[in-house]
């Protein structure tokens, strides 16, 4: 009887994570995966199975200038965002050496997340607009004549407020990583002679790639799938892979969004798979 | 339709349950009290009609809850409100029909709401003031002569009435069943700054002009800012439409052409989906010119910053709202929901719309609750004899102001186009974004 309820044990202990697995992710997937093959009749959807949703967006010519910038939206908050955590991180790590002021330094670097993502978007217009404070001390300072209204309303918008919103995302799993390098292989590094170049290349940055690529899935994940930055910030002239969804299911076009939503669902999986397989990120874990 | 029934099953379980089946109970008992017998009415118990509450879904009267706390208290039952997009609405009238008792809409949503069966028909005769709403709605018609008449899109008069009380089909002439009543509805058109554009604004053409490179913006709504940009590449003579309501694809791949070729040239500062984001462009300065609507226009004037609502020669583009009743509304609730109605049109919601600038489904109705002075400046065109205030104390108009176009009639007369759903819906979306993505 015993014995009996032992074998049974782990998978009874397992399924209410089943449970909520199965309902909250793989149903709401495996719907969207069926609707896509659903036929638009104008005003509803009918159940069918037609390809005409994806070939709609393999064909459409907007659907490739969509990605494409999507895509251009990504490696640019990629970069920036990794540019700016990883001297954060540094700085962090290495040169803060009480544990007290790391905490409470690491805390600083959160403290925007304590207001909305709307309100830290909004925030920016007021700064960049024609009339905003940007313009303002440019025209003061004489460095323009005229009000520059490439701030606002434009792809530099987007990928800024993105980069403000998404960057604690990528100090954080890189200065996890390297809290964790052994203290000790810089040592060993410096006493063979290694210059602090040197013990950057060599040592911190292999060691730090994992948490790199932590970061780099949670951008990607993050910025694929945006569409409230990219409307706010672009004054809705720019258009990303998630707004076009947006538009769609706004036009009750559930199954071409639905269609769309799995082919931005596949693309974002291998690029994610691409990660994984240049770099083990299990030994973080 | 299925599948939304049964996630809804799955999401709200037993609730869903038990509302399906009180659905089909009264269903069945809907020839009893069918609105065709009027003795249902002396018969309803007032006691009974305190424990009803009509859920409104709606981007007009919904949105607003003096108008709900005015009803509850001149009515004796409750209303609930949801306020919600253009867009949300016709999702949740199309596809969640238990969710709803009554639709507050525009018209132009009704091509595409009405063929889903969830709406039924509003028998006409139970509405007292039916025949006092202005013809527009009814026949079509204004004045003769008047260019509505001849207006082109989603006129609310061609969607206004079914052929039959279980018919999904418009009827071209007016019968007894209804699918909207209205109570709301205005011309729309350009707005501007003129203390940044520095001369008047005559021509819808003026939002391309190269004067205003990178100051212009547009209504990021397909349905909406399709007409506007009609308007202005017909004045420009730059395209001409066989009918801009409905346009065939040839049509759309050109007006998009058009406007892919004006934002690539810089001349949209940005596109606006939702009124505060007008207001804001205008306010700031950064759009000088734009598509606009007229409540926009006084927000911005409330906040001491010159705004014109500009009478163009070509006309205006106008739209109406109104609200429906749910398919699934039936017995008492279908009784609460005409009174309602009749209290609508009875004026006050009439005369608090109107001092906001929307016109009256029966403005002789609103006059009754409105001032001299309020009617003069918002229906007749005058000048303001005090200081106009809206609704929620907030100073509009200084006196001797004047409205921009003018009276009621000038300006409803020169409506020459609706915001339309046409035949090529999807393919007008999916033209739309290009023209975003491009």
């Amino acid at each position: 009887m015993l014995k009996g309820w032992k074998s049974i044990e782990p998978y009874l202990l397992v399924t209410p994570q089943t449970l909520v697995f199965l309902l909250f992710l793989v149903f709401p997937i495996a719907t969207i995966f069926v609707v896509s093959f659903w036929e638009f009749t104008g005003y509803s959807m009918t159940p069918a199975f037609t390809l005409d949703n994806y070939i709609t967006i393999f064909r459409s010519p907007v659907s490739l200038a969509t990605y494409l910038n999507t895509f251009k939206f990504v490696g640019l908050v990629w970069f920036f965002t990794l540019i700016i955590a990883f001297p954060v991180s540094y700085f962090l790590a290495f040169h803060i050496t009480s544990l007290r002021w790391q905490i409470i330094l690491f805390l600083i670097c959160t403290i925007p997340f304590w207001t909305s993502n709307i309100i830290r978007m909004i925030s920016w217009i007021p700064f960049l607009g024609r009339e905003g404070l940007l313009n303002k001390l440019l025209i003061t300072l004489q460095i323009t004549q005229q009000p520059l209204d490439i701030f606002l309303f434009s792809n530099f918008a987007v990928v800024l407020a993105m980069v403000h919103l998404y960057t604690l995302f990528m100090i954080v799993p890189i200065f996890n990583s390297m809290m964790r390098i052994d203290r000790d292989l810089i040592a060993a590094a410096r006493d063979a002679g290694a210059s602090g170049f040197q013990v950057l290349k060599e040592v911190i940055v292999p060691l730090t790639i994992p948490g790199i690529a932590i970061g780099s899935i949670f951008i990607v994940t993050l910025v694929m799938g945006e569409f409230v930055t990219v409307r706010l910030m672009s004054g809705g002239q720019a258009a990303s892979v998630g707004s076009l969804i947006r538009n769609q299911i706004g036009s009750l076009q559930y199954p071409l969004a639905a269609a769309n939503a799995v082919v931005l669902l596949v693309i974002t999986l291998a690029i994610i798979m691409g990660i994984l397989r240049l770099v083990d990120i299990r030994k973080e874990l | 339709m299925a599948q939304f029934t049964r996630r809804q099953l799955l999401r709200t379980g037993l609730a869903a349950g038990a509302l399906v089946t009180a659905t089909q109970c009264t269903r069945n008992q809907a020839p009893v009290g069918t609105p065709n017998n009027p003795a249902t009415g002396p018969t309803v118990n007032t006691n009974q009609i305190k424990d009803v509450t009509l859920r409104f879904i709606g981007t007009g009267v919904s949105q607003i809850n003096e108008i709900k706390q005015k009803a509850e208290e001149d009515l004796g039952f409750k209303l609930e409100m949801r306020a919600l997009s253009t867009e949300e609405n016709n999702q949740i009238a199309i596809t969640q029909p238990g969710q709803y008792d009554v639709f507050d809409g525009e018209y132009f949503s009704l091509p595409l709401v009405v063929p889903s069966g969830n709406l039924q028909a509003i028998d006409v005769s139970r509405i007292t003031d039916f025949d006092k709403i202005v013809p527009i709605f009814t026949t079509g018609e204004l004045t003769s002569g008047a260019k509505v008449n001849t207006s082109q899109g989603t006129k609310p008069s061609k969607v206004m009435f079914l052929t039959d009380q279980n018919s999904t089909e418009f009827a071209t002439e007016p019968t007894g069943w209804a699918t909207l009543i209205p109570f709301q509805y205005n011309a729309d058109t350009l707005g501007y700054r003129p203390d940044l554009v520095g001369r008047q604004i005559e021509s819808w053409g003026e939002l391309f002009n190269e004067e205003f490179r990178g100051k212009t913006s547009i209504l990021d709504i397909p349905s909406i800012g399709i007409m506007d940009a009609a308007m202005v590449a017909e004045a420009l003579g730059l395209m001409t439409f066989q009918d801009k309501g409905n346009m065939t694809r040839a049509e759309l791949d050109q007006i998009t052409a058009i406007l892919m070729e004006q934002k690539r040239a810089g001349q949209f500062r940005a596109f606006w989906k939702t009124f505060d984001e007008s207001v804001n462009l205008m306010a700031s300065g950064e759009v000088v010119l734009q598509s606009m609507w007229s409540p926009g226009v006084t927000a911005v004037k409330s906040q001491g910053i010159q705004c014109v609502y500009a009478p163009l020669r070509e006309g205006y583009r106008g739209w109406g709202g109104g609200i429906g009743f749910s398919k699934s509304l039936s017995g008492i609730e279908l009784d609460a929901a005409y009174e309602y109605i009749n209290w609508m049109l009875d004026g006050w919601v009439g005369a608090f719309l109107g001092r906001q600038g929307y016109y009256s489904a029966i403005p002789e109705n609103a006059k009754k609750y409105m001032s001299q002075a309020e009617w003069d400046f918002w229906y007749e065109g005058k000048a303001a004899s005090e200081d106009m205030i809206d609704p929620f104390g907030k100073k509009l108009e200084s006196k001797d102001a004047v409205r921009d176009g003018g009276s009621f009639e000038q300006r409803m007369s020169d409506v020459v186009v609706w915001n339309s759903v046409m035949d090529e819906q999807p393919y007008l979306v999916q033209k739309w974004n290009e023209f975003v993505a491009a």
